[in-house]
């Protein structure tokens, strides 16, 4: 059993502004699902830019529940600017503390509030570029591993694993973890601006457009000809998929997979999917 | 309500009786089994009889029982052994849903330069015996296949496969540690060469387990410099855990009946009751046969922890195939094994029955969960 405190209990039981919102001012949203977590914070803004109301969803676990609700407590009355200098840390100081193994439930709090904030000012969202991926098994980006580095004062690789998540599955990515954290450590980076990239969708959004897409324009299909399809993940623009029923031994699977299964998903969703039989 | 405890595939509880025998061996009768005098001479006797009743419980000779630190050190010892008495077979095979005191050590050899077989499971959670067959070859030292599995309950027809690991000379290690004093174990006409059992999970005490060896097998100890457990396993016995698992087993033989004519009902109440009042919950491997105590069923749209933490409040204990859970970050590598959508994973709960659950306990489930889940899906981003 983790050794929560009691105000992350409290907040675990009772936790604050959960739900939806109608019409919100601004909408930010964190989280991968491939780790199994996801919050997305909504914001009512007055016109004198100070936040009035603050509701959250979170699909997660105890420390995630009790993070999001935190976090709206701690926007309450705030103004924008204010809100926007909020970090992880402060989220965890407001609880008392997380286990270690939970300062990624602080980390996807304070992401979807700069998703917010961006949104809120008209700014395109935190873009991913697939290019800056340190952690494949997660999608943890190297500015979000630095980041974590640079605020919490890391110094393991297994620290930048409680904070991010990074590095938790196959391992192979702990010497770039390392090496981040020796370049954090030797200097103050000033990296330039990165470039505008593309925008892309959320990962709730992804998934919510891929299940929705499987299920009304995919799913039918394929019955009729008694298969079926499973989403098993996604990890970027990767799709993974398990043909079912008859699919599974038909001969023709390759081709259900790109040919109608992909380019289905690329035409209602993204056009960069890449949709893959996943390995069972 | 007090205590409901559905996590017996975790641990289970002391039985009484076990706990009595048990306590003389903390007390006055501390003596140490290879002693040359009267009083080792009556711990040692005691001994026999644990081992004469563990083999009972399974059908084996009572030569063929050792016993170990835990079913991980069992298992451990069975796989090193293996590749030490076959050295010039390079392969070995298991299958993807073991417990990871099974992976770690394939993993451990893995990385040593044995070639490893992972056999898959559909999404029912039941193996191909055919891929079984090609996987297989004379050059295979070791085939190791669980009993049933700790997360689903579905049982696997070890036989079929341990006949065609011996066809090709394999040796056969089975993971018995979740059927053992669940369903029944006959080794008296068997295929396998190595099985691992541990007390805790079938009432008796913790830091304790069996590796039962075939006579005529050959075998390389793991812990070595003490002639204990003939020469199998170096170190003074843990006699009061080792006569507290004899207790379990002779226990237990009662148990196994128990187990089908009043655990699997129960099991079965709770979770057609659980899938009836829970909109998008879902049975995770529907095969069979399966434990009769098992049942894992996955809510979609919530994550495991938080279903585990609010029926904790309602002191229900269970346990879930989420990351949050484990302690690493991956999400349970059988439930992904068997295809189950990585949400529904992390929405998974699986509740273990015993021979101690009362109605009144499942009653109690039945009227906490439901509300849980509906009050996390309020919660959640998903599904609406």
């Amino acid at each position: 059993m983790w050794d929560y405190t009691d105000k992350v209990w409290d907040h675990i039981r009772n936790p604050r502004n959960a739900g939806q919102m109608d019409d919100p001012d601004a909408v930010g949203e964190a989280g991968s699902l491939a780790c199994g977590d996801a919050l997305r914070l909504m914001l009512k803004v007055s016109e004198d830019d100070r936040v009035t109301d603050a509701k959250y969803q979170t699909f997660g676990c105890g420390s995630a529940v009790a993070s999001g609700s935190a976090l709206t407590e701690m926007l309450m009355g705030k103004s924008v600017d204010e809100i926007a200098g909020i970090t992880n840390q402060d989220i965890v100081d407001f609880l008392g503390g997380l286990p270690d193994e939970k300062m990624h439930c602080s980390v996807m709090g304070a992401e979807a509030l700069e998703a917010a904030v961006a949104n809120y000012r008209g700014d395109p969202p935190p873009t991913v570029d697939e290019e800056e991926i340190v952690c494949k098994c997660f999608g943890i980006t190297e500015d979000k591993v630095r980041e974590a580095v640079r605020i919490n004062a890391l110094l393991t690789v297994e620290d930048v694993t409680h904070f991010t998540k990074a590095g938790g599955g196959c391992g192979k990515c702990h010497d770039d973890i390392l090496a981040i954290i020796d370049d954090e450590r030797k200097q103050e980076r000033t990296a330039p601006a990165p470039e505008p990239r593309k925008k892309r969708l959320s990962n709730i959004q992804l998934m919510k457009m891929i299940e929705e897409a499987i299920e009304k324009h995919i799913r039918p299909a394929l019955r009729m000809d008694g298969g079926d399809v499973d989403l098993i993940d996604i990890e970027g623009e990767n799709v993974f998929v398990a043909l079912r029923g008859r699919c599974a031994s038909c001969v023709a699977s390759g081709a259900t997979l790109k040919q109608f299964i992909q380019q289905k998903l690329r035409e209602l969703v993204d056009e960069s999917i890449v949709v893959e039989e996943a390995e069972e | 309500m007090s205590l409901v405890y559905l996590d017996n595939n975790a641990t289970t509880r002391v039985a009484d009786d076990v706990l009595e025998e048990m306590l003389p061996y903390y007390g006055d009768l501390y003596g140490n089994p290879s002693s040359m005098h009267f009083f080792g001479g009556q711990v040692s006797g005691k001994l026999t009889e644990a081992r004469e009743r563990v083999a009972s419980l399974i059908g084996a000779d009572a030569s063929e029982i050792t016993f170990t630190g835990c079913g991980s050190e069992s298992n451990n010892s069975s796989i090193r052994s293996a590749v030490e008495c076959l050295p010039d077979r390079k392969k070995i095979v298991t299958t993807r849903v073991e417990h990871p005191a099974i992976l770690g050590p394939y993993k451990y050899l893995e990385d040593r330069g044995w070639e490893v077989s992972y056999l898959s499971v559909n999404t029912n959670g039941e193996l191909d015996l055919n891929e079984v067959a090609e996987k297989i070859d004379d050059n295979t030292a070791l085939v190791s296949c669980m009993w049933a599995n700790n997360e689903t309950g579905i049982i696997f027809p070890i036989e079929e496969i341990g006949r065609l690991a011996k066809s090709h000379g394999a040796i056969f290690h089975c993971d018995a540690v979740q059927a053992a004093g669940k369903v029944p174990i006959d080794l008296s006409d068997s295929t396998i060469d190595y099985l691992s059992m541990s007390g805790h999970k079938f009432h008796g005490p913790k830091g304790v387990g069996v590796l039962y060896i075939r006579r005529g097998t050959p075998f390389a100890p793991y812990l070595i410099g003490g002639h204990q457990e003939q020469n199998r396993r170096a170190g003074t016995e843990n006699t009061a855990s080792i006569i507290g698992i004899g207790k379990a087993a002779d226990l237990a033989k009662g148990f196994v009946d128990v187990e089908t004519t009043q655990v699997a009902p129960l099991r079965d109440r709770l979770e057609q009751g659980l899938l009836d009042t829970c909109m998008d919950a879902h049975r995770n491997g529907i095969g069979e046969p399966r434990l009769p105590n098992t049942s894992s069923i996955a809510f979609d749209y919530i994550e495991g922890e938080s279903i585990l933490l609010a029926l904790s409040d309602a002191e229900i204990c269970g346990s879930s195939g989420s990351a949050c859970t484990s302690g690493s970050l991956e999400p349970s590598h059988v439930l992904r094994a068997l295809g189950v959508p990585f949400t529904r994973v992390h929405g998974s709960l699986r509740l273990s029955l015993s021979v101690y659950t009362k109605d009144e306990e499942i009653d109690h489930v039945l009227a906490e969960l439901p509300p849980i889940v509906e009050r996390l899906r309020a919660l959640s981003p998903f599904g609406h």
